[in-house]
């Protein structure tokens, strides 16, 4: 078995995470503090682009997660440069509450700043730093002293986000990744917020050495949410209806280890609920053309999602997310059954997939059923009740809120998210 | 409750033995925790059930009183622990317990530290988290609870996942043999602030803080000593909304009918009392036309409110791998604890 560099050196170090971007690893931008996200595969050759100008992405490789970056401008253009933070002292609640300055004075007029973009663009050319830049806006802004405090510094934070922009480089993870794509192609995932996502990892209690059987419709976020905590223990078995898998492309975006995708596979419903005997050949032919038929979906998906110059991607390429079950494997499930379940399909009724992946657990092994649409849930519950297939029943809707909390300013996000999706849960029995 | 090792995963566990945990339930709202014991009985306002009759039975199945009712016997859970776990302190729910795992980023293999231990809600998720090769360390500042939590872990098995120690944390700070060791440090304590000094240096560096506390005042507070060693503060507040399922008989008859008489309301009731005889769907009359339909409102009370949490990610200053290779020898001083 080879092992790449990196790998080695994580198993050396024990460390379940981890802590530096490697070339070839997949990393999430986090620009300005989250207003955009980003995700990339890094490289000498990767590109980024910020406002107008495209950056490299190599000064990020062999940086630690967590590092910050900053656009700066040398004698061949700008670059990304590694900034540490500088130590905040906490403002004082004083200051705030004497400030007596107000917008009375302030009039919309657009002639408050005799700075023109001409000037601005000059500087620099010339070489100027963002920072010196934002200096030179404040001293020519005929407004900025008569403003209130906290307009000011919310007008510096304005300016910083435009000419000296921070760039974050995060580590992927299931919570980043969700996060990212319900920011901006939350239909991908079928509407499923972080909160919703780690309510289906609870309850269906996923945990080292349990064998979880995933109907994964949205893209790979719940197999990928799954086997990040199953850490290369047990298995995460997608199961699909029909010849071929779904794909499960965004589990690309996991720094997964080899010992961590070896345990994603798939497996279709039929042969898992099908008498033991399987034609093999039949079995090998299916598993390279579901392969294939992955390879030409991801191409696609990632260079739309990444947004950002994929071409690189071609040159240092993540291997393929799921193989097909082995023979042994299913065999194991359909003498002891799953451990647990998770449903995330979009457009599906669940009480019919219910019905035939439910019988595939364990006595007393919990699942966690999600939908955007509360409706198709009920009526689920409602068919389990009848039916005694399942007892400790609920159906939930998480809401959460973010709060902005700074000295005199505490309060909730002036805007939030209203839904993240229903979640059933509750534990398969015997009917006997 | 959790697999050390692949035998005892729960698809590989289907019967009960004697020395197992297993949650009595009853109803969704009324469940126990039996420790299996060969000559034990549970007595319930159903009457006595026998122990030896559960062991070699299948989890997931109905067990039946000397009076013919029957419970379930589950295998025990974090989220079944959590509901049937002695309160001696306020606990975490599941919806900050899954949220706080989440943000945490916490995955097999990881070091944690808490404080403080409370009731062990938190902790037996957290367990369930590092399991089998992480470990958390727990602190509480009060011996009893310490003493009923660790007696706890035993019961439910994370012993070896858990350490629990008495010690002040807000006083004292974290241990400094743990320093630069932990991947994720969770706060319960009512001046948070006073410990954050202390779990950021026990951080890795971009490791992850959390703090829950009931009163925005404690989150302004803490959120003020935190700018000074964490980035990508964020403080959130999660809910959960439940819902019932109600399967209800809607009149979907048509208001404009056929012209009715005095005669017709008499009939009606006699009407209703044949269909129910037949399916009930049917009905010759388009002006009272019942159909069953399964809906489902939401549940009248909920939790308000529990707690905020506050996340932030501790600052990286390490500009090269050495910074790392320091901290990665540290990492196995954790081999002498």
């Amino acid at each position: 078995m080879e092992h790449s560099k990196e790998d080695q050196k994580i198993n050396k170090a024990q460390d379940p995470n981890p802590r530096f971007a490697s070339e070839g690893c997949s990393v999430l931008l986090d620009v300005n503090d989250g207003d955009r996200l980003v995700f990339a595969r890094l490289s000498g050759g990767a590109i980024f682009k910020i406002g107008n100008t495209n950056y490299s992405l190599k000064p990020l490789i062999g940086a630690p997660f967590g590092s910050l970056f900053q656009v700066e401008t040398g004698e061949d253009g700008s670059f990304l440069s590694r900034i540490l933070p500088v130590k905040k002292e906490s403002t004082s609640v004083n200051v705030i509450d004497d400030d007596a300055r107000d917008n009375r004075e302030l009039i919309d007029d657009n002639e408050s700043q005799s700075l023109t973009c001409e000037e601005i663009e000059a500087m620099r050319r010339e070489g100027a730093k963002g920072d010196e830049i934002i200096e030179a806006l404040i001293a020519n802004s005929k407004t900025f002293d008569n403003k209130f405090q906290l307009s000011q510094e919310k007008y510096k934070l304005k300016k910083q986000k435009k000419y000296a922009p921070k760039v974050l480089l995060r580590r992927p993870f299931a919570r980043s990744i969700c996060e990212a794509y319900f920011k901006k192609y939350p239909a991908r995932i079928g509407f499923i917020r972080v909160d919703a996502l780690s309510i289906l990892l609870t309850m269906a209690n996923v945990t080292a050495y349990s064998d979880v059987l995933v109907v994964d419709m949205v893209g790979g976020l719940v197999t990928g949410a799954v086997a990040e905590r199953l850490g290369g223990t047990g298995y995460v078995c997608n199961t699909y209806k029909g010849d071929s898998a779904s794909s499960v492309d965004m589990v690309k975006m996991f720094n997964f280890t080899d010992k961590v995708k070896e345990r994603i596979v798939h497996s279709s419903i039929n042969e898992l609920s099908s008498a033991k005997t399987a034609p093999p050949e039949e079995n090998n032919q299916q598993e390279s053309s579901t392969c294939d038929m992955v390879e030409d979906v991801s191409v696609t998906a990632e260079a739309r999602v990444d947004d950002i110059a994929v071409r690189e991607s071609k040159i240092i390429k993540a291997p393929q997310p799921g193989v097909k079950a082995s023979k042994e494997a299913v065999e194991m499930w359909k003498e002891n059954g799953f451990s647990s379940l998770i449903m995330a399909a979009q457009d599906q009724d669940p009480w019919t997939l219910a019905k035939d992946v439910l019988p595939l657990l364990s006595y007393s092994a919990p699942f966690a059923i999600y939908h955007q649409y509360l409706q198709p849930l009920a009526t689920c519950m409602h068919n389990l009740q009848q039916g005694k297939m399942a007892i400790n029943l609920q159906i939930t809707e998480p809401w959460l809120r973010e709060y902005q909390v700074l000295p005199s300013r505490t309060h909730p996000h002036m805007q939030m998210s209203s839904f993240g999706g229903y979640v059933l849960s509750g534990i398969r029995i015997s009917t006997t | 409750m959790l697999p050390t090792e692949s035998k005892k995963a729960l698809s590989f566990k289907r019967y009960i033995e004697e020395g197992d945990l297993v949650i009595v339930y009853e109803r969704n709202d009324v469940m126990k925790p039996v420790k299996v014991i060969k000559d034990g009985v549970l007595q319930n306002r159903f009457g006595v059930y026998k122990h030896s009759d559960w062991i070699g039975k299948p989890l997931g199945t109905k067990v039946f009183s000397n009076k013919g009712k029957f419970v379930y016997l589950l295998a025990p859970t974090p989220e079944l622990w959590t509901l049937v776990l002695s309160h001696r302190t306020q606990i975490l729910y599941i919806a900050d317990i899954s949220f706080v795992l989440m943000y945490l980023e916490v995955v097999p293999g990881c070091i944690v530290l808490e404080s403080g231990t409370g009731s062990g809600s938190l902790s037996t998720s957290l367990a369930r988290a590092v399991a089998p090769t992480g470990h958390v360390y727990s602190f509480d500042f009060q011996e009893q609870r310490a003493v009923c939590a660790r007696e706890d872990f035993e019961k439910t098995g994370i012993s070896s996942l858990v350490t629990v120690e008495v010690r002040d944390i807000q006083g004292q700070g974290f241990p400094e043999k743990l320093s630069g060791l932990a991947d994720s440090v969770f706060l319960d304590l009512p001046q948070p602030w006073l410990a954050v000094p202390s779990a950021a240096k026990m951080l890795k560096e971009d490791g992850v803080l959390c703090s829950f506390s009931p009163c925005i005042e404690q989150v302004q507070r803490t959120c003020e000593v935190l700018r000074s060693y964490f980035i990508q503060i964020r403080t959130f507040e999660v809910l959960l909304r439940t819902y019932e399922v109600n399967e209800l008989k809607v009149d979907t008859g048509s208001m404009i009918g056929e012209n009715q008489d005095a005669d017709n309301e008499e009939s009606r009731p006699s009407k209703r009392k044949h269909r129910s005889n037949e399916d009930d769907t049917i009905s010759h009359d388009n002006s009272y036309n019942a159909t069953s339909v399964v809906m489902a409102p939401p549940c009248s009370e909920a939790r308000g409110h529990t707690g905020y949490l506050t996340f932030a990610k501790l600052q990286c200053l390490y500009l090269s791998l050495k910074g790392w290779i320091y901290n990665s020898t540290s990492y196995h001083v954790l081999d002498t604890l």
